[in-house]
């Protein structure tokens, strides 16, 4: 669905993106991760054409990019914003013409929208007698409106209260299951394992790191397992600091070479095991690792 | 072209709806006529309502007479100063007009007593009937009957003829020349300045509310810009159609009613009774029509048209421009006076040199160059431009338009989406260099 190549852009001295490259496949949601100021904002809007890149190349579908792309997309930036003195209905109108619908067209899917996230009663109220979660639904429906196969959104989940943050994740899980390519731009890693197939890092200016969540899961493997163990009938080694709780104690242990299972038989001598299982490090301990390592090497 | 459209409606539309919109277009106008028909009301009453007032006069030469009207009375008497004075005070005389003895070649001393402030019209009826008195009675002591000289006053009005290449005649008036280029100018001049303010504060909201960064992702940031001035530019003409359409009405509908009362020419015949005399007769009224039906009205219409349009354009890229490049309207300032000092040479010009003298060398060149022409060539077009001149004025400000709005999309284009940043001369220079 999209790819890029080999993209660089800087502002003056600054390198906002260096030799970036990305391939989103179609009907996956696509997380871009990186800390503020990683370079995130500065791609997705080369992608949207709101600004051009110094080299390299962006392909949607297949064809470089051209202005006819902008009706593909929906954006959602990261500062949201609406006009203040117009109405719900008007401005959704507004926004789903300028992406190419026609004014029938555009009428049909609002409506179909106000329905669906039961904001109907609210479609001649103005944009500043809303609150702020209700103003952000109506900002995802402009976002939405004109069946973009390819949605972009910056830190989609920023402002919403958990109801409404949940309703947001399902119509994305909705629209990925109608096939929408989604890029989820985010510096929240919580959000991301739950919701993308794919990662990208960024960090200043370049991709560390790209893969399916297993596979960049599996890069870092802290190798660590978390024990649970009762019935003791050996003393437990001075060196497993561990917590004891009415008999059963609690701990983490490195493999340290060893295999799993050689790991877990030297454990059995010790009592009865309860849990043995490998700690799966965070995509934000995984990327907090990734940045240290391409730093120091 | 779709999408500036769109851009175009919701802009035209979202200011035209406005409350204020309505009441300031429809209100303005009406504050006029209202203004006059407010003053007329109450000069009517007044002189209505008013008891005649007797002024009390002492006249030590024993020379003059004062004629009574409806509301003033004069009563002649020889008492003391002092006792007329106290007429006054015992508020049995509205004045009290004292005339020393004086010498008839240097008369002085004559005042007027009252409880109150008297009128400019009481006071210029008095006048005028002293002086007359004094002047008839030195023709006297001087031998010449005064009615030789009523009879030498001749009143002598120039009509001036401009004769163009073929020998056309045509009459024009150098009051109605300047009236012409005074209003057009100031039309524009109020225009540009109030209607650039409205795109400089639509392009700031957009940028602080971050509606711009959805809007330049559906479109190109110049067509935003185009629709935004363009859209506004249709509210400023929706406007002024209205206005002279009900400022025209009212004034027709306000004048026909009171034309007959006209309380003006009482007060005008109570201070001047010749002076009213003169606009009776009409003749002066007479010209003044022949000139304003004389006037080339087309080239007029159409150059108002097309300086408000230009100057406008000119001037709405760089307001555009402006907003664009600050966060708050309060950091405007610092970029506004490049902008305004253009625009009020120009307006000064029209009135130091143009209206003046239109044909100088500055009145030239401040209607050719751009950035002043919209103003300063309204003030020129009515009193007659060569075509050649107008030609090169009207091409420079649409080549003056097309470079500011290059310009402009420029540095919108990169100043819609920074924030945070104060951008001096020298950054807006460089986003004017740098391609995208």
């Amino acid at each position: 669905m999209l790819k890029i190549e080999k993209l660089n852009k800087s502002y003056g001295a600054n390198k906002a993106l260096t030799d970036v490259d990305l391939n989103v496949s179609e009907g996956l949601v696509f997380g871009l991760l990186g800390p503020n100021g990683a370079g995130k904002t500065t791609l997705i809007r080369i992608i949207n054409q709101i600004i051009d890149s110094d080299s390299g190349e962006v392909y949607i579908g297949g064809e470089l990019l051209a202005p006819k792309h902008i009706e593909l997309i929906g954006y959602l930036p990261e500062e949201r914003g609406l006009y203040k003195k117009m109405k719900v209905w008007d401005q959704m109108l507004y926004f789903a013409r300028l992406k190419g619908l026609s004014a029938q067209e555009a009428k049909i899917k609002i409506k179909y929208w106000l329905e669906k996230l039961e904001m109907d009663t609210w479609k001649d109220k103005k944009i500043e007698d809303l609150s702020k979660g209700m103003a952000q639904k109506v900002q995802f429906i402009s976002t939405i409106i004109h069946n973009p196969p390819l949605l972009i959104l910056d830190e989609p989940f920023s402002g919403f209260d958990p109801v409404n943050a949940e309703i947001i994740k399902n119509e994305i899980l909705e629209l990925k299951a109608k096939g929408t390519t989604v890029i989820l731009s985010t510096h929240r890693m919580e959000s991301v394992e739950l919701l993308c197939d794919q990662v990208a890092m960024i960090n200043r200016s370049k991709k560390i790191l790209d893969g399916s969540i297993k596979r960049v899961k599996s890069i870092y493997r802290p190798e660590v397992y978390s024990v649970t163990l009762d019935h003791l009938t050996k003393e437990l080694p001075t060196e497993w600091i561990s917590k004891e709780d009415e008999g059963t104690y609690s701990f983490t242990l490195p493999l340290s070479g060893k295999a799993p299972n050689e790991l877990l038989n030297e454990l059995m001598q010790y009592g009865q095991v309860n849990r043995f299982q490998e700690l799966i490090p965070s995509m934000e301990e995984i990327f907090i690792h990734q940045v240290k390592s391409t730093e120091n090497g | 072209m779709d999408k500036i459209w769109l851009v175009i409606q919701r802009e035209y539309v979202s200011r035209v709806k406005k409350k204020s919109f309505l009441l300031v277009t429809l209100l303005t106008p009406l504050i006029f006529p209202a203004i006059m028909g407010v003053f007329v009301w109450i000069a009517l009453a007044e002189e209505d309502s008013q008891a005649l007032r007797i002024i009390e006069v002492v006249d030590d030469n024993k020379l003059f007479f004062l004629e009574s009207s409806e509301q003033y009375a004069f009563s002649f008497s020889d008492a003391s100063p002092e006792e007329a004075k106290q007429l006054v005070q015992d508020g049995n005389r509205y004045g009290f007009l004292h005339i020393p003895k004086f010498d008839i070649k240097d008369p002085g001393g004559i005042s007027f007593y009252g409880e109150e402030n008297p009128s400019m019209s009481l006071i210029s009826y008095l006048e005028n009937n002293l002086r007359k008195k004094i002047e008839e009675q030195r023709l006297f002591e001087s031998g010449i009957d005064p009615k030789i000289i009523n009879d030498v006053r001749t009143k002598v009005a120039i009509k001036s003829i401009t004769l163009d290449e073929e020998g056309t005649e045509t009459v024009s008036d150098a009051t109605v020349n300047y009236v012409i280029g005074f209003v057009a100018g100031i039309l524009i001049y109020m225009f540009i300045f109030i209607y650039g303010n409205q795109i400089m504060q639509g392009v700031i909201e957009e940028k602080s509310s971050r509606i711009v960064e959805i809007l330049v992702s559906s479109l190109k940031p110049f067509q935003l810009m185009l629709g935004k001035i363009i859209g506004i530019a249709g509210v400023g003409l929706t406007q002024l159609l209205i206005w002279i359409l009900l400022i025209g009405t009212l004034t027709t509908i306000v004048t026909g009613f009171l034309g007959m009362q006209m309380p003006q020419q009482q007060a005008m015949e109570l201070a001047n009774p010749e002076m009213a005399q003169g606009l009776a007769q009409n003749t002066e009224m007479g010209d003044i029509l022949q000139v304003i039906s004389g006037i080339n009205y087309v080239q007029i219409v159409f150059s108002f048209v097309f300086y408000f349009l230009g100057g406008y354009l000119l001037y709405g890229a760089l307001f555009a421009a402006i907003g664009s490049a600050v966060d708050a309207p309060s950091d405007a300032q610092q970029f506004m006076l490049p902008v305004t000092i253009p625009l009020v040479v120009a307006y000064m010009g029209l009135f130091v040199f143009i209206l003046n003298d239109p044909t100088s060398t500055t009145s030239f060149w401040l209607s050719i160059l751009p950035l002043t022409s919209p103003i300063a060539m309204m003030g020129r077009v009515s009193y007659g431009v060569p075509f050649w001149e107008l030609a090169l004025s009207m091409g420079l400000l649409i080549l003056g338009f097309l470079f500011t709005t290059w310009v402009a999309g420029k540095i919108y284009r990169i100043g819609i989406l920074m924030h945070g940043t104060k951008p001096g001369y020298k950054t807006l220079w460089k986003w004017i260099k740098t391609n995208n």
